[in-house]
C-alpha cells in the first residue's frame, strides 16, 4: 500500500511539474510576456523596464526556477487591473465558487440519483426514456444558454428570482441549476448502468430467492453498492465544476474563480488569467490523487494492478 | 469479367478485414440509419454550404431602423425577417445560417486535427512502451487535468481571437482524449498473434503501427470525433461567447448569444432563442450519431 500510494504521489508531482513547464512555456513561445503585462500603448524603454523587473531578461531554467519558487510560495504575480497580489484574489473568490458548486453537486445528485435508479428499475420504459432524454439534453445544452433561458422565464417574465448577483439563497437558484445540467445527465448516466450491474449479480437474485421485498432489496443491496461509482464520479466531477463555471459565472455575475477568470480577459489582466488556469489544474491533479488512494484504501486489488 | 474478381480480392490486403467487417456492419446498419441526427446534420450542412444563397439578408450589415424585429408570426414581425432582428437591425435567420458555417468549419476541423494527432501519439504511446510511453501519458496526464475551458481561454488570451487559433486551441486541448483511449487499446492489440508474427517477419515499427495497428483502432478514433464534434462546437460557442473565440461582428452562435444577452433582459427573447438551439440542435445529432456509431463499430467503447 505504502509502495502505491507513494508511486502515485510520484505520478502526481510529475504531472504537477509537466503543468508548470507547459503554461511557462506557452506563455513565452506565443510572444513577449512583458507585452501581455503592459498597457498597449507602452514605449520600448517601458517593456524593457517590465522585462528587468520580471527577470525576463534572464536564461529560462532560471526564470522557471523563480515561476515554480514563487507559485511555492503563494505568489502568482500582482493583478494588473486590481493592483494586489493574484493569489489574494482568487482565495477570497474561491467560497462563492465552492458555494455555487455545492448547490449544483446536490441538484445534480437529487435528480440524476432519483432518475437513475427509476430508469434501471423500469428498464426499457416510460421512466427509462424520460432518463434519456435527461440525459440527451443535459449534454447537449449548452450551460450558458440553459442560464439565460432560465433567466428570461424566471426573472424578466415571471419576477420570481433575482437575475444575477450573489446575496440572498434566491441568488443561488438558477446559476446551480444551470450548472449542475450536464453533472445531472452524467450521474443519471452513470447511475442507471451500475445500478443495471449490480440489479444483474449473483447476490441480488439470491437475495430475491430469499424472498426478501423487492423495495428492501432495491435499496439495501442494490443501491448501496451501486452508489459507489457515483460517489468517485461525483467527486472528482465536484472540483470540476469549480474550475468550469465560467461560463455560467459570467452569465449571472456570480463573483467566483470563474467570474474572476472573465474579468482577467475583459481586463486583459494576465497574471489572473494564469493563476486560475494553473490552480485548476493544481485542484484536479490533487482530486484525481485522492480518488486513487482512496480506491486502493477501499478496493486491494488496485494496488497489486500497477 | 470474372476473372479479375479473385485478382482485385488477392491484391486487397489481409489487414483490410477489420475495415472491410467495419464496412459490413456500416451497411447493414445503413438501413435503419438514424433519422433525426443525420437530418439535422444534413440540414446543417446544406445551410452552412448555400448560406451565401440562402440567406435573404447581409449577416453582418443591420439596418437600426429594423433593431429588435420580432419573428414574423408575432405582432410587428414582417416576412422578410423571418426569426426577425438583433439590436442592430440585423437579420437573425441570415446570421444563423452564416454562423452554421462556422460552427461546423471549426468544430469539425478540430475535432480531425485532434483525432489525427492523438490517434499518431496514442499508437506511438502504446506501441513503443517504456519511457515514451511513461513520457507521453505523464504529459497527457498533466493536459486532461486542466479543466478544457479554462485552458482554452488562457490559450486564447495568449493567441489572440480567430477561427483559425480556434481550431489549433481546441485540437491542442482535446487530442489527449483521444491518445490515453487509443493508447489502452494498442496496449491489448500489440500482444495479439497477427502483431506478433509482424515482428518475427522483421516488418518496421512504422509499418507494424500504420498496417497492424492503425486499422484496428481507427473505428475507436471515428466514434470519439462524432462526439468530440459536439463538445468542440460547445467549447467554441462559449469562447465566442466570453469573447475570446470568433472576433465579431462576425455570425458564430456564440457571439449571437453574446448579443441577444442585454436585449433579452428588455424582453427581445427570439435573439437568444435561436441560436442557442441551434447550438443545442447540432450537438445533440452529433451525440446521438457518435451514440450509433458506437454501437455499430466498437461496442467495447464504453467510456468517454
Amino acid at each position: 500500500m505504502t509502495r502505491f500510494v507513494l508511486k502515485r504521489c510520484l505520478y502526481a508531482l510529475g504531472s504537477l511539474f509537466i503543468l508548470s513547464v507547459t503554461i511557462f512555456l506557452l506563455i513565452r513561445l506565443t510572444g513577449d510576456p512583458a507585452t501581455l503585462l503592459a498597457a498597449p500603448e507602452a514605449k520600448e524603454a517601458d517593456l524593457q523596464a517590465i522585462r528587468v523587473q520580471l527577470g525576463l531578461d534572464r536564461s529560462w531554467a532560471v526564470q522557471y526556477v523563480h515561476f515554480v519558487g514563487g507559485a511555492l510560495r503563494g505568489d502568482f504575480g500582482t493583478s494588473l487591473y486590481y493592483r494586489v497580489p493574484a493569489g489574494t484574489l482568487y482565495w477570497q473568490r474561491l467560497p462563492a465558487s465552492l458555494q455555487l458548486a455545492a448547490v449544483a453537486m446536490a441538484i445534480s445528485l437529487l435528480v440524476g440519483l432519483s432518475v437513475g435508479i427509476l430508469a434501471a428499475v423500469h428498464v426499457g420504459r416510460w421512466w427509462d426514456s424520460v432518463g434519456k432524454l435527461i440525459a440527451l439534453l443535459g449534454l447537449s445544452m449548452p450551460s450558458f444558454w440553459l442560464g439565460l433561458l432560465l433567466i428570461y422565464v424566471f426573472a424578466v417574465s415571471l419576477h420570481w428570482l433575482p437575475t444575477s448577483g450573489r446575496g440572498t439563497a434566491a441568488h443561488l437558484v438558477m446559476p446551480a441549476i444551470a450548472l449542475s445540467g450536464y453533472f445531472t445527465a452524467a450521474h443519471m448516466r452513470l447511475t442507471r448502468s451500475s445500478m443495471l450491474d449490480v440489479l444483474g449479480s449473483e447476490y441480488v437474485k439470491l437475495a430475491r430467492l430469499k424472498g426478501v421485498p423487492e423495495t428492501w432489496v432495491l435499496v439495501k443491496h442494490a443501491f448501496k453498492n451501486a452508489l459507489i461509482p457515483v460517489v468517485t464520479l461525483a467527486g472528482i466531477n465536484l472540483v470540476l465544476m469549480i474550475n468550469v463555471a465560467v461560463v455560467v459565472e459570467t452569465v449571472f455575475a456570480w463573483p467566483g474563480i470563474g467570474r474572476l477568470l472573465y474579468e482577467g480577459i475583459e481586463f486583459r489582466d494576465f497574471p489572473v488569467v494564469q493563476t486560475v488556469v494553473l490552480l485548476g489544474g493544481v485542484m484536479v491533479i490533487a482530486a484525481n490523487l485522492t480518488v486513487d488512494i482512496l480506491y486502493a484504501w477501499i478496493d486491494p486489488r488496485i494496488r497489486v494492478e500497477r | 469479367m470474372p476473372g479479375s474478381i479473385p485478382a482485385s480480392a488477392s491484391s486487397a490486403s489481409p489487414i483490410s478485414y477489420p475495415w472491410s467487417a467495419a464496412r459490413r456492419r456500416l451497411r447493414e446498419g445503413a438501413r435503419e440509419l438514424p433519422v433525426v441526427p443525420v437530418t439535422i446534420l444534413g440540414v446543417t450542412l446544406l445551410a452552412a454550404l448555400f448560406a451565401d444563397a440562402l440567406a435573404p439578408h447581409d449577416p453582418v450589415l443591420g439596418n437600426l431602423r429594423h433593431r429588435h424585429r420580432p419573428p414574423a408570426w408575432l405582432a410587428g414581425g414582417d416576412v422578410s425577417h423571418l426569426l426577425g432582428t438583433d439590436h442592430l437591425g440585423r437579420d437573425i435567420l441570415s446570421r444563423l445560417l452564416f454562423g452554421a458555417r462556422i460552427s461546423l468549419l471549426v468544430g469539425f476541423t478540430a475535432a480531425v486535427v485532434a483525432g489525427a494527432l492523438g490517434t499518431a501519439v496514442g499508437i506511438i504511446s502504446g506501441y513503443c512502451g517504456r519511457w515514451v510511453d511513461q513520457l507521453i501519458m505523464r504529459i497527457v496526464d498533466a493536459w486532461i487535468a486542466l479543466p478544457a475551458i479554462s485552458f482554452a481561454i488562457f490559450l486564447a488570451v495568449l493567441l489572440g481571437p480567430s477561427e483559425m487559433n480556434i481550431v489549433i486551441i481546441l485540437a491542442g486541448i482535446f487530442w489527449t482524449r483521444y491518445a490515453r483511449v487509443i493508447r489502452g487499446e494498442v496496449l491489448s492489440l500489440k500482444e495479439r498473434d497477427y502483431v506478433r508474427l509482424a515482428v518475427v517477419a522483421n516488418c518496421s515499427m512504422w509499418t507494424i503501427m500504420r498496417r497492424h495497428i492503425l486499422p484496428n483502432v481507427i473505428n475507436t478514433s471515428i466514434v470519439l470525433s462524432t462526439l468530440i464534434v459536439g463538445v468542440v462546437i460547445v467549447a467554441e460557442a462559449a469562447l465566442s461567447f466570453l469573447g475570446v473565440g470568433v472576433p465579431p461582428p462576425k455570425p458564430a452562435w456564440g457571439l449571437m448569444l453574446a448579443d441577444g444577452k442585454e436585449g433579452m433582459m428588455a424582453g427581445y427573447w427570439w435573439v437568444t432563442l435561436f441560436p442557442g438551439l441551434a447550438i443545442m440542435l447540432v450537438v445533440l445529432a452529433a451525440n446521438l450519431l457518435g451514440d450509433w456509431l458506437r454501437v455499430r463499430l466498437d461496442p467495447q467503447l464504453r467510456q468517454l
